[in-house]
């Protein structure tokens, strides 16, 4: 008799274990998440404090509460750039991470679909076609001053004319995420040429004012500039975030996940369309930030595994996260000179990247 | 409740694969559909889950067309799984499970959800990788928690494509008992498609053979005569009795 209860006390134990590993797991991957926004918050308060001018901390939550020497430049200069680093880090990661999901290839990124060149193309026509770019040269230093607006609605324009027409030629043809991927490298190389194509009939200080604008620099935001990202960025990761159990089916072939009731061409296009918008709203504001959207996700998938409740958030504040850090190198590195944020990290990402690769066990 | 299939036909682009299908599954029942490669048997399951929309004809399920579903609604009734899947994502077995679980989860799975994807691994005696990433799992390994996702899905109708080719035969027969015994004991309509004849003729109740989209013969294990399996294969064939089960003897 008492044999009999210890077994099924035993049983009883035994029945729920799976089911208790797998919630402990839950609750460590939730801890993972808690991390990384503790991260955020130190590199972010760090990052106030760092630049030409050292501000003591103290200083600087001071200056939050009443005017002092630092005001100005905490409430107009750091701050918005911190805050755009982590709107536009986040914004990419997550992109990237629905692109790798929608595409099924772990190489695609934000800028897959030919964003970059589409935007760097519009913001070309803007500068050099409609002279939103203007020049004072003093000595041989140029100082170039661009009617700003105008070339951010050209780029965002480029951008979406990039995705557009490539969405358009796949669902034409209904043709693969394969073909889809090939698709945006010809798209990229023809709006690349057109850019050249322009910048040679151009006048040097057009020439120089286009590739500057490609340099992707968190200094251009301010506080507007901001409203409009987190407007735009908001509103998709929680588009995102709500078909995160259709981005886990869509891991599987594509019967597998429309047996499991997904609509996956919607899916698709629509993931291609939105991650598509915030990628083209970053760059036409920022510029070109590479690097990003392609290994935040792989590293928070290297980490806590590949499931997209997780993933989705994640991606985000892990890309986030790589800005801030990124822009607080670029502020250090050459000081007191503040190198674009999109030179470190491709800088950085590129070796990063190569370093995943191989550290990749399975094929 | 019967799934009923009433004159399908069914195709890619512009060719027609299945013509005029009709056959009615009765719950309780394995049906075993048989047939030489490119006869159609994958179409047919791919019409049934709503995965290959038909140009015409029409399913039902009990009273309700199954074609007037929405995705999820189909997937609370219809299970399926592919022809060996390729690409396999990097996910646990119990993740892969639990999607098994995803017509039903409005936000995040309940303890409900939970307790089903326990159960199946039990079932299916998978506890020792439960946490393992399923691409790092042998071929039957796979398939036990392919086979298992279905399950979990807890359906009205199992779409098993090949369930059990490229496993051994300790793992046929256990796998292929388990589908059995569920469709049984939970009163499933359960349509397998197998090339092995006498593992069909072992745990199938009912046999569909089907040839170049059409249906040649349908019906208990009667119907599998060497006189069928020449027809539709071309092969000569013996059929014996043993322990009072039909086996196939292939010449
Ligand atoms: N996605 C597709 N597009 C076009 N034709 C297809 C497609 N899938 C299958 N077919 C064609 O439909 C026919 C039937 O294919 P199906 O996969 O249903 O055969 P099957 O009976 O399952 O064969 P097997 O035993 O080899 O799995 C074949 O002639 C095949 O070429
Ligand atoms: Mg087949």
């Amino acid at each position: 008799m008492e044999k009999l209860n210890l077994q099924n006390r035993e049983s009883e134990y035994i029945k729920g274990h799976i089911v208790h590993t797998y919630i402990h797991l839950v609750k460590n991957k939730l801890l993972f998440g808690i991390l990384l926004i503790i991260c955020i918050v130190f590199v972010f308060v760090y990052s106030i404090t760092s630049g030409s001018l050292q501000i003591p901390l103290s200083n600087v939550f001071s200056s939050l509460v009443s005017e002092n020497e630092f005001s100005y430049i905490v409430n107009n200069i750091r701050l918005p750039r911190s805050v755009a680093a982590v709107i536009a880090g986040a914004a990419l990661g997550v992109a990237g991470c629905v692109m790798q999901n929608i595409l099924k290839n772990p190489l695609a990124s934000p800028f897959t679909l030919g964003v970059s060149h589409g935007a760097a193309f519009g913001a070309a026509v803007a500068i050099i076609v409609f002279n939103a770019g203007t020049s004072h040269s003093i000595g041989n230093e140029s100082v170039t001053i661009f009617n700003v607006y105008a070339v951010i609605i050209a780029a965002f324009v480029g951008a979406a004319c990039a995705v557009i027409i490539i969405l358009f030629l796949s669902f034409l043809k209904n043709i693969s995420p394969d073909a889809i991927v090939l698709a945006g490298v010809a798209m990229g190389s023809i709006f690349s040429a057109a850019t050249m194509f322009l910048q040679y009939f151009a006048a040097d200080f057009q020439v120089a004012a286009t590739v500057f604008w490609t340099f992707g620099d968190l200094g251009k935001a301010g506080w507007v500039e901001n409203v409009l990202l987190a407007g735009g960025f908001i509103p998709v990761i929680i588009y995102f975030y709500s078909q995160r159990w259709n981005y886990n089916a869509l891991l599987w072939n594509d019967d597998v996940a429309i047996s499991l009731g997904v609509n996956i061409q919607s899916l698709r296009l629509t993931g291609m369309l939105l991650s598509a918008f915030i990628v083209s709203l970053c760059t036409a504001f920022l510029g070109i930030i590479g690097f990003i959207g392609l290994i935040a996700p792989h590293i928070v998938r290297m980490l806590i595994g590949n499931d997209y409740r997780f993933l989705i958030p994640y991606s985000a504040l892990f890309g986030a996260l790589l800005l801030l850090a990124s822009d607080c190198i670029a502020k250090l590195i050459l000081e007191p000179v503040i190198v674009p944020v999109g030179i470190v990290t491709s800088l950085l990402g590129a070796p990063l990247f190569f370093y995943l690769l191989i550290a990749r066990r399975t094929p | 409740m019967t799934l009923t299939i009433n004159s399908i036909s069914a195709g890619y682009d512009s060719s027609i694969i299945l013509h005029d299908i009709s056959v009615e599954l009765k719950q309780g029942l394995v049906t075993a559909l048989i047939g030489p490669n490119g006869s159609g048997k994958s179409t047919l399951l791919k019409v049934i889950a709503g995965i290959v929309k038909p140009y015409a004809g029409i399913i039902r399920l009990g009273d309700i067309n199954v074609d007037e579903l929405k995705g999820t609604q189909r997937a609370q009734l219809i299970a399926y799984l592919p022809q060996a899947s390729n690409s396999l994502p990097s996910t646990t077995v119990f993740e892969s499970i639990l999607l098994g679980r995803k017509p039903y989860i409005s936000f995040e799975p309940d303890s409900e959800d939970l307790a089903v994807v326990e159960d199946t691994i039990k079932i299916f005696n998978i506890e020792q990788y439960a946490f393992k990433k399923i691409n790092e799992l042998s071929g039957g390994e796979i398939q036990k928690v392919l086979i298992a996702r279905a399950i979990a899905q807890r359906t009205k109708v199992l779409l098993l494509d090949e369930p059990i080719n490229h496993l051994d035969v300790k793992n046929q027969l256990e796998i292929m008992n388990i589908v059995k015994h569920y469709t049984a004991s939970s009163g499933l309509i359960t349509m397998v498609v197998l090339h092995d004849i006498n593992r069909a003729l072992q745990f199938a109740d009912e046999f569909i053979l089907l040839k170049d989209g059409y249906i040649i013969e349908r019906g208990s294990s009667e119907v599998i005569t060497p006189h069928v399996l020449h027809e539709i294969y071309g092969i000569e064939a013996d059929c014996i009795t043993y322990k009072k089960k039909r086996k196939i003897i292939i010449i």
